[in-house]
């Protein structure tokens, strides 16, 4: 009982950062825009808001700081695929790799010299009942009770979700129906970059406290397969999320197993990717991606 | 300019010009639109019609040029304003989202509000079904619907927006007669609510059956303006054209030939799930042309894709010259002697690459010598090519320079040089001026003389009737009925594409 | 009102091709200076150090071919598989497979003649980048996944299965460090001059691309090729056989990424350690970028960015401008670089708003 109650306690927390950037993601994507530099934002997430958590002291202070960070990225991306029209793989790879890098300049012109590894007093879990499974961080009550359901009702119930919709379907039609897919676009960008630096956040001001380079791991990347094998629907990319996410705990745990102690770590430690490779080959074959998905839209 | 009278027009277009690089596709246009009319602009294709009314809706700007609404004069940049000064377009390629549902697709744009109500626009939509007699289900996905009703619920979004400028632009294309009189009955109902429509067309009798006053362009000029009582077909044409029109009509030639292309029970299971060709059997024999009518949408696509080798058969038997080439590779199909000509011929080449390159690409191992690729021979073949089939480019230049033309006589040569036994072609002269057409017209009866087979597939009658031997009609994916050329009309081909008649089940 | 509007050129303005590269340089320094200013240091002179100073000794001018080595590799690699429309970003992991699979051989050839041990590192390099990109390819060809997704994804397991085998089974007995056996000495790649680390994986390198630059622009296949990747469409219904090709252009892709981690190992580091790639893979993106996807232009852009590696450690230790501006300076080229790009088929215009006219 215990094994199983810890377990899920685990997955609800190692899968919020792949809900905030699974949701961010399919908002992008919904919106006709893959965006490759969700992985660049959630580091730029992580590193800014625990530099500046750590420099003024306040966790609070550190989330917008990320999520700033978060609205920058994603409207660096509006500007290269949408007012420019540019490949957007290449944008996106372009905008990882510049956010990365200048994340780990600041890192190094910050935090040289210093013999020890800066560290924060992260959040703290919030114990509902003393029940281990519910023992969680804000940030994930945050992500899976209001961030879900908000983002779901935004892009199925609102005006700006049926623009954004109707734009990644068919954007000659939005635009000839009078809907700006400028303006929209850069907005489910700007939407989906601020979710993903507040995935990246949680890391360094949850989980962990403290930085390190490769803290994202790939995690990024794992969003992009999730929002495609929930079919750019939040529920399913948020159930995708779970299913790495537990596997991902299983094998932390699993590892303690005598049976499997001679099995080096890390071969574990891949089994959640491969998961989910496995999942879209099953899954995720011929899926009919959003109309004008990778297409940029210049009125003729 | 203005019309005397206290009302002002609903629409003046004032010396509107407009250039997209050399072509000049508007030319100091000056157009008046009354309220309570239906105004058609006639032209062929590439007279400047499209371009004027997006230039109205504000999809596309002007060099120069005004535009007045209502005695007002407006600036208009984009839809939203084009919207804005009450102007509805139903655009020929239509601006729906396929997924969504109807009432989403109407309120697309103008939810007036964070959230979207969806149960309103039902409202509204049922409201206009009973004023107009314009019906459609609000909670139906678009995707779900057919081509007749996806046209409504454009309609329909101009009227939501309560437009008293309608805009259609080819409206009937799509649509078979039955569908066309459907439009007519609710365009009569709108125009004599005081709403001004306007109608682009390239169909004379249609023009003639539904507008007030019709203004004719030509090389993206006015040419004249008339009402519609006052004017005379022959007048009209020759306004259109610039010059009598010459029709290229085949001759009777002698009996044709043995079977060179035979299909058997022929059925396909289209891209959505339903089967979009039903045990289809017909037969091309040498020398004649076969022609296939039919509205788009009834399976020819999926016909010439199969005959193509772009798309594998569920069931039957495709034979060329008794060889039998079911299920075969494009490679395969054009190996066993099929020339194609699809109806997207952008689609048959690779822009990006040189003339002298998509003219070899279907047998560019014939182009080698050693390891390489010989770039003499294949300038030279270009070259033959290009003075054999006139067309206006240069072997390095990129495909994507050519005008449709030319890029259709690019395709033509690809596929006729190499003398064909059995030719495929789709929608051959669709946008095309009439010397673009007259061309291919002539190409394809060369072939016919010259002993091929060759099946035609168009959406255009006057078209098929003008070239067939022999008529076949597509409906619903199966083969409804076949005639000789002498005893096809109009009406008859009208009535089978529509599904009526001659003993076929509903 | 002036309203600015990118309107379609009736075709590619003539100054631009060669134009691109050197602005695109440009406004990417002044864009970065920021970073340089934030560390305490002049533009000019870091710009100085990174560039110009590689290039002024024969030692370091001899590191940047060295740097520029891999990256001639990735370059290639990923300049083929975009070129025929295919999106390979697992250009690193690829490299990393082909490093281990290098690394076992490598202790494995003790007993061959010289030549067949080199020719075996490079060989079995290729090959375990050819099946590092299979799984991707194949899923891409009969399974229409987007291979954008999966080849990212096995980056980080690539990156796992080293640390797992340097941590586990290949720790060195020795040192107790996480680095593998030291490869035979036969199997080593040679130097090509004797003062210097320039090692045949830079020779092999070239050859590869004159290879790769032949079959693409002389021959049938490479014509088919292009067409793929310009009009899958047109392509498929001239007769060629797309999926075919498009496999081949992975698994020639993910072999010669292979071979860049292959020769790293065989000319550098001689044993497999988790630093043997510093984001080789994803630079290689990079390369093929700036190179335009052509073969000239990916051994130009990566000299240049061998010769960026190379500045970013000297100005690391002279100027106190951390190495990790290299890193900027690629991601930021890289973006101006595409941005700079549209210009080739669009051009700025500015327009008054529409409102009186002649009539």
């Amino acid at each position: 009982m215990s094994f199983l109650s810890d377990v899920i306690a685990a997955t609800f927390r190692n899968a919020t950062p792949l809900v905030y950037g699974t949701v961010g993601e399919t908002y992008c994507e919904r919106a006709g825009i893959l965006n490759l530099g969700i992985e660049g934002t959630m580091y730029a997430g992580a590193f800014y808001g625990f530099l500046v958590a750590e420099t003024t002291g306040s966790l609070l202070l550190g989330l917008v700081a990320a999520i700033a960070v978060g609205v920058g990225a994603g409207a660096l991306m509006g500007v290269l695929t949408v007012s420019f029209g540019t490949n957007q793989h290449v944008a996106g790879l372009g905008t990882t790799l510049f956010l990365i890098g200048a994340a780990e300049f600041v890192n190094r012109l910050q935090y040289r010299g210093s013999q020890e590894q800066a560290t924060i007093d992260p959040f703290g879990t919030i114990d509902v009942f003393g029940i281990e499974a519910l023992s969680q961080y804000a940030l994930t009550y945050v992500a899976f009770l209001v961030v879900v359901p908000l983002a779901w009702w935004v892009l199925m119930r609102t005006t700006l979700g049926l623009n954004i919709r109707a734009v990644g379907e068919n954007p000659e039609a939005a635009d000839a129906a009078g809907v700006s897919v400028a303006r929209t676009r850069y907005l489910a960008l700007i939407i989906g970059g601020a979710l993903m630096g507040l995935g990246g956040a949680f890391f360094t001001l949850a989980a962990l406290g403290s930085f390190t380079l490769g803290i994202i791991a790939g995690r990024g990347w794992v969003c992009i397969a999730l929002v495609i094998f929930g079919r750019w629907r939040i529920g399913r990319g948020v159930l995708g999320a779970l299913l790495f996410a537990g596997v991902y705990a299983l094998q932390l745990r699993l590892r303690l197993l005598p049976a499997l102690s001679d099995v080096p770590f890390e071969l574990l430690l891949a089994l959640p990717y491969v998961v989910v490779i496995v999942a879209l080959a099953v899954s995720g074959r011929n899926v009919s991606y959003p109309g004008a998905y990778l297409k940029p839209y210049r009125r003729a | 300019m203005t019309a005397g009278g206290a009302t002002p027009p609903a629409v003046q277009l004032c010396g509107i010009t407009k250039r997209f690089g050399a072509v000049v596709a508007n030319d100091g246009v000056d157009l008046v639109v009354e309220r309570g009319e239906v105004h058609a602009l006639l032209g062929e294709n590439g007279a400047g019609k499209t371009t004027l009314m997006r230039i109205l809706y504000g999809l596309t700007r002007p060099d120069a040029g005004q535009i007045v609404i209502d005695g007002r004069p407006v600036a208009i940049h984009s839809p939203k304003d084009a919207i804005a000064a009450g102007i509805g377009m139903v655009t020929q390629h239509f601006a729906l989202v396929k997924p969504m549902t109807v009432a989403e697709n109407v309120i697309l744009g103008a939810t007036g509000g964070v959230r979207v109500k969806l149960d309103a626009a039902a409202r509204k939509v049922a409201e206009a079904a009973e004023r107009f007699g314009i019906r459609a289900d609000p909670y139906a996905r678009v995707a779900d619907l057919s081509v007749g009703e996806q046209q409504r619920v454009e309609i329909l979004k101009a009227l939501y927006r309560n437009c008293r400028v309608l805009i259609l632009d080819e409206p009937t294309a799509v649509l078979v007669p039955q569908e066309v009189e459907a439009l007519f009955a609710a365009l009569r109902r709108l125009r004599d609510d005081g709403i001004a429509i306007v109608f682009i067309s390239h169909k004379l009798y249609e023009v003639r059956e539904i507008s007030t006053r019709v203004t004719v362009l030509r090389r993206g000029a006015v040419v004249g303006t008339r009402r519609i009582a006052d004017a005379d077909d022959r007048e009209l044409a020759s306004l259109m054209v610039g010059r009598p029109t010459l029709a290229v009509r085949r001759t009777e030639s002698g009996s044709a030939g043995e079977v060179v292309l035979r299909v058997d029970g022929l059925s396909v299971g289209s891209r959505g799930g339903l089967e979009a060709l039903r045990n289809v059997s017909f037969a091309v024999r040498r020398g004649e042309i076969l022609g296939v009518a039919g509205v788009s949408g009834n399976g020819q696509t999926e016909l010439v894709d199969v005959l193509c080798g772009m798309l594998r058969p569920a069931a039957g038997r495709i034979e060329v010259d008794g060889v039998d080439v079911t299920g075969s590779s494009p490679a395969e199909v054009v190996a066993a002697g099929v020339g194609r000509i699809p109806e997207d011929r952008h689609a048959a080449v690779v822009s990006d690459l040189t003339v002298a390159q998509n003219l070899a690409l279907e047998h560019l191992d014939g182009f080698r010598r050693a390891l390489q690729l010989d770039d003499r021979r294949l300038r030279r073949h270009a070259e033959e090519l290009i003075s054999r089939f006139t067309i206006k480019a240069g072997p390095d230049d990129a495909a994507r320079t050519l005008s449709g033309g030319n890029l259709q006589k690019l395709v033509l040569a690809r596929v006729l040089s190499r003398e064909p036994k059995v030719i495929v072609v789709s929608q051959p002269t669709r946008g095309l001026d009439v010397a673009a057409t007259e061309y291919v017209h002539g190409e394809l009866l060369a072939q016919r003389e010259r002993g091929a087979g060759v099946l035609l597939v168009s959406e255009d009658l006057d078209e098929l009737l003008a070239l067939a031997d022999r008529l076949v009609v597509l409906y619903e994916g199966r083969i409804v009925g076949e005639m000789p050329a002498a005893e096809a009309d109009p009406e008859r081909l009208g009535l089978l594409m529509a599904g009526l008649a001659e003993g076929v089940a509903a | 009102m002036i309203g600015v509007r990118l309107e379609a050129r009736a075709a590619p303005a003539r100054w631009f091709d060669l134009a691109v590269a050197p602005i695109a340089i440009a406004v990417t320094f002044v864009l970065t200076m920021g970073f340089v200013l934030a560390a305490g240091a002049s533009p000019l002179e870091a710009y100085d150090t990174f560039i110009v100073e590689p290039l002024t000794s024969r030692y370091t001018g001899l590191e940047v071919l060295v740097a520029a080595t891999p990256l001639l590799f990735t370059g290639a690699a990923v300049a083929i598989a975009f070129r025929a429309g295919y999106w390979n970003i697992g250009a690193e992991g690829q490299l990393l497979v082909g490093a281990i699979a290098a690394a076992w051989a490598g202790t494995v050839v003790e007993d061959l003649p010289r030549v067949l041990a080199i020719a075996t590192m490079a060989g079995l390099g290729a090959l375990g980048g050819a099946v590092w990109a299979l799984g991707p390819a194949l899923m891409r060809v009969y399974l229409g996944v987007d291979e954008v997704v999966t080849t990212l994804l096995l980056n980080p397991v690539a990156l796992l299965i080293v640390t797992g085998l340097l941590n586990g089974p290949w720790r060195n007995p020795e040192t107790h460090f996480p680095e593998s056996e030291r490869i035979s000495a036969n199997a080593e790649f040679p130097q090509i001059l004797s003062d210097s680390r320039v090692h045949l994986g830079f020779v092999l390198a070239l050859a590869i691309i004159v290879a790769a630059w032949f079959v693409l622009a002389r021959t049938a296949t490479g014509l088919r090729l292009r067409a793929i990747g310009l009009s899958p469409e047109g392509a498929r219904f001239a007769g060629i056989g797309v999926e075919r090709l498009l496999l081949q252009a992975a698994l020639v892709s993910g072999a010669i990424a292979g071979v860049a981690g292959a020769s790293e190992v065989a000319g550098i580091s001689y044993q497999l350690t988790d630093g043997i790639s510093s984001g080789f893979g994803y630079t290689g993106i990079v390369v093929a970028t700036l190179g335009g996807l052509t073969m000239p232009g990916v051994v130009i852009a990566a000299l240049f960015l061998g010769d960026l590696v190379v500045g970013a450690d000297s100005a690391g230790f002279e100027l106190g401008v951390p190495s990790q501006l290299a890193d900027i300076v690629k991601g930021v080229l890289l973006l101006v670089l595409i941005a700079l790009l549209v210009f080739r088929h669009y051009r700025v215009s500015l327009r008054r708003a529409q409102g009186r006219g002649r009539s």
